[in-house]
């Protein structure tokens, strides 16, 4: 057993430390500092130079020391968000030489804004069941059909959808990978108000909506194909323990804040049993992810430890959430919608959101399913392709 | 960064689990819960095969290894429920190591190593009193006072006593003044007693060493706990596969495979707790109680309600004595119980982490 990174990655960190003070301060442009880091080589590392990242050879433990030293600093780290996080891999794995140099660098960048069209209103777990339909006429396809559940697509520019092409294949082998501007005459974006009273996602309609014949990624009907690595990476974005960390640290600071009999709440026995409880869950995914991180470092693969990820972060948020709202008490009577300067019901929100953790990206139901079917080898059902 | 069981550790652990695998077949471990004999013989052979020098310094006779490589057999240990004094021999092995002179230790720990003397340890007194912190026994050149929940303490050679401020006294087999009482015991593979003793002669030890043999306790107990829980998952998974109701496998039912997946996600993300915990106690002392007290508090935790799950996924078999999954069940209500319930626990890890 060895926790530590070893010589080589102490002198990295050292570099990426005197980087961060020379180039980095509160404040700065963030554009700007990016194409410096990026000439230096710690952002976006996995992808060539010729469309905007730095091209380094893979490294897990370094990508780590750059993520801490970053966030340490403050700095920015890599733009999130469909575009840089889902398409770009997807260009790189699948796409045409044009379509990296048209698309690649500009997401990096954040002048190109991505939304993801996978979802319908009758095909949600049961993806595959899609049915917008797309029809090429001439030099273009023409769509017809709606997704639902769209994050932020009324600030995008564009969006990487399945379309049904194919409408007579084996419903898997019937779908494309098309490329869209959602600027069009023949889209139409309505915002869905959210539990939490926000309207991040949307419905978009698409009515003749057009696009050209080769902003296809992949063949005809290799849609389905193609998209897999993107779930696979989504459900890699959401299982990591950053998210679980910063959690707990702010219920941590809300139960030194609020007072509970007379006097802070984490000095309540009750409270400190349910932190504690929630802490051994936290270092339980903390070691997880030292094994899922020694394995892949050894090129081994971490097995069905790594599809647990996602169900346990889940379960995670959904108890930090239940926590936080016995210790605001009284104030989750209040509601914070609408309200511009919440207090300590802002935590009913988070209440609410931590829900949407457990919906997105794979609903815990079909995470359960995965682990089962893929992990377990149970018989299969159908239901996980 | 290497965070994974090292080639050796792997294989002490594979030579247990095989041993086990061929001695101690479910009805070996279901023996004591229907004779109510204790099992010393299981134990003798894991002897034979090196395990009681493990924590012992080579001058001693020992091998020199560490807790974690002790910690990895004992998830074999916990794997098969295998009955018998492996923790409370190890224990008390630990607490000589940690806290004897050296003549004490030339004394002690060739037989402890070899088990040709065989060790039991005495904490708990009672009301949750099992950390050095609560032992109230005075040490001096003789003892008073009782202990209760003392496992394999009838046949015991050497009984390592804990007394106030940590202290630890041995007291050898046929002294004055011991009167051992068995009590029926949950996990009949493991049973217990009621130590008394009364101006009973005994060798103090010169280090107050509890607060570690203590932990060390903690961290055996969580990778016993994960051994047996991890098993449950791989029974029940099995079952599932292989018993059909309305013409397949129930395991291809949708409400079997989230069970049987909230088992799975329920233990196994948790290994690294009780590595973690054994790897501090050898190289990281200052992290070491609080990882203990994670790993046990969440480990032992888990156990009994995935026993409870497993029994339910069984169905009518599962709850019948022979069939034997109660076994685990037992185990797993000692893992939790023994050096202190989660929750005692979980009241340290608040304090220690500074809230």
């Amino acid at each position: 057993m060895d926790l530590h990174y070893g010589p080589e990655h102490d002198t990295f960190r050292e570099e990426v430390q005197a980087f961060l003070r020379a180039a980095w301060k509160p404040g700065d442009d963030a554009k700007a500092f990016r194409r410096k880091a990026v000439e230096a080589g710690y952002l976006y590392r996995s992808i060539p130079r010729k469309y905007g990242g730095s091209e380094q050879a893979p490294d897990i433990l370094k990508a780590r020391i750059i993520a801490d030293a970053f966030e340490v600093a403050r700095a920015p780290m890599e733009l999130k968000g469909n575009g840089v996080q889902m398409l770009v891999p997807t260009l790189l794995e699948r796409g045409e030489e044009w379509q990296r140099e048209q698309f690649v660098r500009k997401t990096l960048e954040g002048e190109y804004k991505w939304a993801q069209g996978f979802s319908e209103p009758g095909a949600g777990s049961d993806l595959a069941s899609l049915r917008t339909r797309g029809e090429l006429r001439g030099d273009q396809w023409v769509i017809n059909g709606q997704k639902v559940w769209t994050s932020y697509a009324r600030e995008c520019q564009y969006m990487f959808a399945l379309i049904r092409t194919e409408p007579d294949a084996p419903k898997h082998q019937g779908i494309s990978y098309l490329l869209l501007d959602l600027r069009q005459p023949g889209v139409e974006i309505r915002p869905m108000k959210q539990i939490n009273g926000g309207n991040d996602f949307n419905e978009v309609f698409f009515t003749d909506a057009v696009t050209p014949a080769h902003w296809i990624v992949g063949q005809r009907g290799q849609g389905w194909s193609v998209s897999k690595s993107l779930l696979k990476h989504e459900r890699n974005m959401l299982g990591g323990i950053d998210r679980s960390e910063a959690m707990f640290n702010s219920l941590l600071g809300l139960a030194r804040r609020v007072e509970r009999d007379g006097g802070p709440a984490i000095r309540d026995a009750w409270v400190r049993d349910r932190l504690a409880a929630l802490k051994c869950d936290l270092e339980a995914q903390r070691r997880s992810s030292h094994i899922q991180l020694t394995r892949e470092l050894a090129g081994e693969s971490a097995g069905r430890l790594q599809m647990m990820n996602k169900l346990a972060q889940s379960n995670f948020a959904a108890a930090v959430s239940e926590l936080s709202n016995a210790i605001v008490g009284d104030e989750s009577l209040l509601s914070p919608i609408g309200n511009e300067k919440p207090g300590n019901e802002r935590w009913v929100n988070q209440y609410m959101n931590s829900l949407a953790a457990a919906i997105a990206g794979g609903t815990s139901n079909i995470q359960r399913n995965i682990i089962a079917e893929r992990g377990l080898e149970l018989p299969r059902e159908g239901g996980v392709e | 960064m290497r965070f994974d069981l090292d080639d050796q550790q792997r294989e002490f652990q594979y030579s247990v689990d095989a041993y086990l695998a061929a001695e101690c077949p479910l009805q070996r471990a279901m023996r004591p819960h229907d004779t109510g004999e204790p099992d010393v013989a299981l134990w003798r052979g894991l002897m034979e095969l090196g395990i009681g020098g493990m924590l012992v310094p080579e001058a001693h006779g020992g091998l020199g290894l560490g807790l974690l490589d002790l910690a990895a057999v004992a998830e074999a240990v916990g794997r098969h429920a295998a009955p018998g004094p492996f923790l409370d021999h190890a224990l008390a092995t630990l607490a000589i190591v940690l806290a004897a002179d050296e003549t004490q230790r030339t004394r002690w720990l060739p037989a402890l190593a070899s088990g040709s003397l065989r060790g039991t340890v005495a904490m708990g007194e009672g009301g949750g009193a099992w950390l050095a912190g609560a032992w109230t026994l005075e040490p001096g050149e003789s003892l008073d006072g009782t202990k209760l929940y003392v496992p394999h303490a009838d046949g015991a050679d050497l009984i390592v006593v804990g007394c106030r401020g940590g202290q630890l006294a041995v007291v050898e087999r046929g002294a004055s003044g011991v009167a051992i009482t068995p009590v029926l015991s949950t996990d009949a593979g493991r049973p217990l007693s009621k130590v008394s003793f009364t101006q009973t002669p005994c060798s103090l030890l010169p280090e107050a060493a509890g607060d570690r043999m203590v932990d060390a306790g903690l961290v055996l107990l969580a990778a016993d706990a994960y051994g047996g829980a991890a098993r449950l998952v791989e029974m029940s998974v099995d079952y599932a596969k292989m018993r059909a109701q309305f013409g397949r496998p129930i395991g291809a039912f949708q409400a079997m495979k989230h069970q049987l997946a909230d088992m799975a996600v329920a233990i196994e993300p948790q290994i690294g707790l009780y590595w973690y915990a054994a790897h501090a106690f050898d190289s990281d002392p200052a992290a070491a109680p609080l990882a203990a007290a994670i790993a046990k508090a969440s480990i032992t935790e888990a156990y009994p309600r995935l026993a409870r799950r497993a029994i339910e996924a069984h169905g009518g078999i599962g709850y019948t004595w022979e069939f034997g999954v109660h076994v685990w069940l037992k185990r797993a209500l000692a893992d939790q119980a023994f050096l202190g319930m989660p929750h005692l626990h979980r009241a340290r890890i608040a304090g220690l982490s500074g809230w």
